[in-house]
């Protein structure tokens, strides 16, 4: 059976190092079952987060060879064995232990999004009507599965530590889904200017790249959301015209 | 077991990433520099922007619309007299900004130039050389909010450029198809893929809208604004080339060096 070498960080916030395993490989594995089974047999303490197997709890975020990647979809066939496979953490997020960060800043950030507001309810049953075309565009952002790997790639938070000013590309999408909502009757525009400082997102386009459920994060939720931002505060046409506009 | 050290922040370039991650920066900043190199050197000539050869009406796109100029295309006739013989003028001069900042400040053009020519990043999860980051919340890239400004001046602009390539498919002998009119018509075409691909004008259309089913022409015309701007970075950059190219074309067609062959 193949055997595939791994370079696999291990330590806490206090430092730490790579180190090497060899383990083999059978087909069909993905980069997850050889962190367990190395877990299994060589190195009982190693912390790994981990639980659908199925790229859809978002648990398994890491580095693999450098790219932002969850453990359970990357295939091992994808991946050149000619060198160690290196697996890290996330670099935007307090490291806890070995392959596990403490991403609980990213749901302290949520809380601070202006949440639903629907507007009164269409029918006398209390409900809504609304056109499916209408829900598509924000159908897209409901995929998200939060595994943060937008926010560890976005050069924002990894290289320059922007946390207590700007959201992230996750809570972005988040407040695009419920900003174009249409039944939706709160504005989130100033909060996402001053508060949640949108300008700080520079468009590269690395959230989009490293989105699992492919997102297209920057082109259909980041950049619709800085244009309305543009038409709300620094377009005098469209303010002017806003002026005549049905609330 | 060998071992290496985890940075907490990379410095520049540093990266775990393999494979040659720098080569779309490289890309980026080789294509855009060559393109202002030659734009500005194009731009400064003043001379062989048109070619009247065998009766052709051929108009590079670097002057167009030409206010002021030498050429039988020009709008209000030659250089006026108010502008000192000290000032360096071309005709275009006048023009050339819009859609120079049609380009600077659109929404692709920026997340490539800030990699390739700014490092920030270099390219993703690549360590960055600065500290300090300040985006485009303050001044001077939020300016770069104008875009949909300049987006009004590229849509006037492409009228003009159908105007000219209109005009090239009208020799002094009549109606025929030269090579030249070929490529003044290729470059309205990818002109006009890269100016209706828009984010700006995307929103603009529909997408500042939650309920486009109540508005169905605005709703088709999202559908197709949107359909275009999937592939944005291509239009950019065929529109790029190809404008480039008719500089090029009209240049050397008037310079005597390329012949401009008539299909009929």
């Amino acid at each position: 059976m193949a055997k595939a070498a791994f370079k696999i960080w291990r330590g806490s916030s206090e430092g730490g190092e790579f180190v090497s395993y060899t383990t083999e490989i059978s087909p069909g594995m993905v980069v997850l079952d050889a962190v367990l089974q190395i877990q299994g047999e060589q190195a009982g303490d190693l912390a790994c987060r981990w639980n659908c197997k199925a790229g859809k709890c978002g648990s398994c975020s890491a580095e693999i060879n450098g790219n932002p990647k969850l453990m359970c979809m990357t295939r091992m066939n994808t991946l050149p064995t000619d060198q160690p496979i290196t697996v890290e953490p996330m670099k935007a997020f307090p490291l806890k232990k070995d392959l596990v960060t403490d991403v609980s800043w990213n749901y302290r950030v949520k809380e601070k999004i202006k949440k639903f507001k629907p507007r009164p309810p269409d029918a006398p049953d209390g409900t809504w009507r609304m056109m499916q075309e209408d829900i598509d565009r924000v159908q897209e952002f409901r995929k998200c599965i939060e595994c943060f790997l937008c926010q560890d790639v976005c050069h924002v938070l990894r290289d320059h530590h922007k946390h207590e000013e700007f959201i992230g590309p996750r809570f972005l999408v988040y407040a695009a889904a419920l900003e174009m909502h249409p039944l939706d009757t709160e504005n989130r525009l100033r909060d996402l200017k001053d508060e949640s400082n949108i300008g700080l997102c520079n468009i590269t386009k690395c959230c989009t790249k490293v989105c699992p459920e492919g997102i297209t994060i920057t082109d259909n939720a980041i950049i619709p959301l800085k244009e309305r931002v543009v038409g709300e505060f620094y377009d005098p046409i469209t303010r002017f015209l806003n002026l005549f506009r049905k609330k | 077991m060998a071992s290496v050290s985890l940075p907490i922040k990379r410095s520049f370039g540093e990266t775990m990433r393999r494979g040659a991650w720098w080569t779309y920066p490289l890309f980026v900043f080789l294509g855009l520099s060559a393109f202002v190199l030659y734009s500005t050197w194009a731009a400064f000539q003043g001379a062989h922007y048109f070619y009247g050869g065998g009766g052709a009406h051929y108009l590079s796109p670097f002057y167009s619309p030409e206010i002021f100029g030498a050429s039988p295309h020009a709008m209000f006739g030659v250089k006026p007299a108010w502008i000192p013989d000290w000032v360096p003028f071309s005709p275009a001069f006048l023009i050339l900004w819009a859609p120079a900042g049609f380009r600077f400040t659109c929404y692709y053009y920026r997340g490539a130039y800030y990699k390739a020519f700014w490092a920030d990043p270099p390219s993703c999860a690549v360590g960055e050389p600065r500290e300090t980051y300040w985006g485009e919340r303050s001044f001077p890239l939020i300016l770069q909010n104008v875009h949909r400004y300049f987006l009004y001046l590229a849509l006037i602009f492409l009228i003009f450029l159908a105007h000219d390539a209109w005009k090239a498919f009208w020799f002094d002998d009549g109606f025929g198809i030269g090579v030249g009119t070929l490529v003044l018509t290729a470059n309205v075409f990818f002109l006009g893929g890269y100016t209706f691909s828009c984010h700006s004008l995307r929103h603009l259309i529909g997408g500042n809208c939650d309920e486009l089913s109540k508005l169905p022409i605005r709703h088709k015309a999202y559908g197709c604004v949107s359909y275009l701007n999937r592939r944005h970075m291509i239009w950019a950059w065929a529109s790029l080339f190809v404008v480039g190219f008719s500089d090029i074309y009209v240049r050397l067609c008037s310079m005597g060096v390329w012949t401009d062959w008539r299909f009929f």
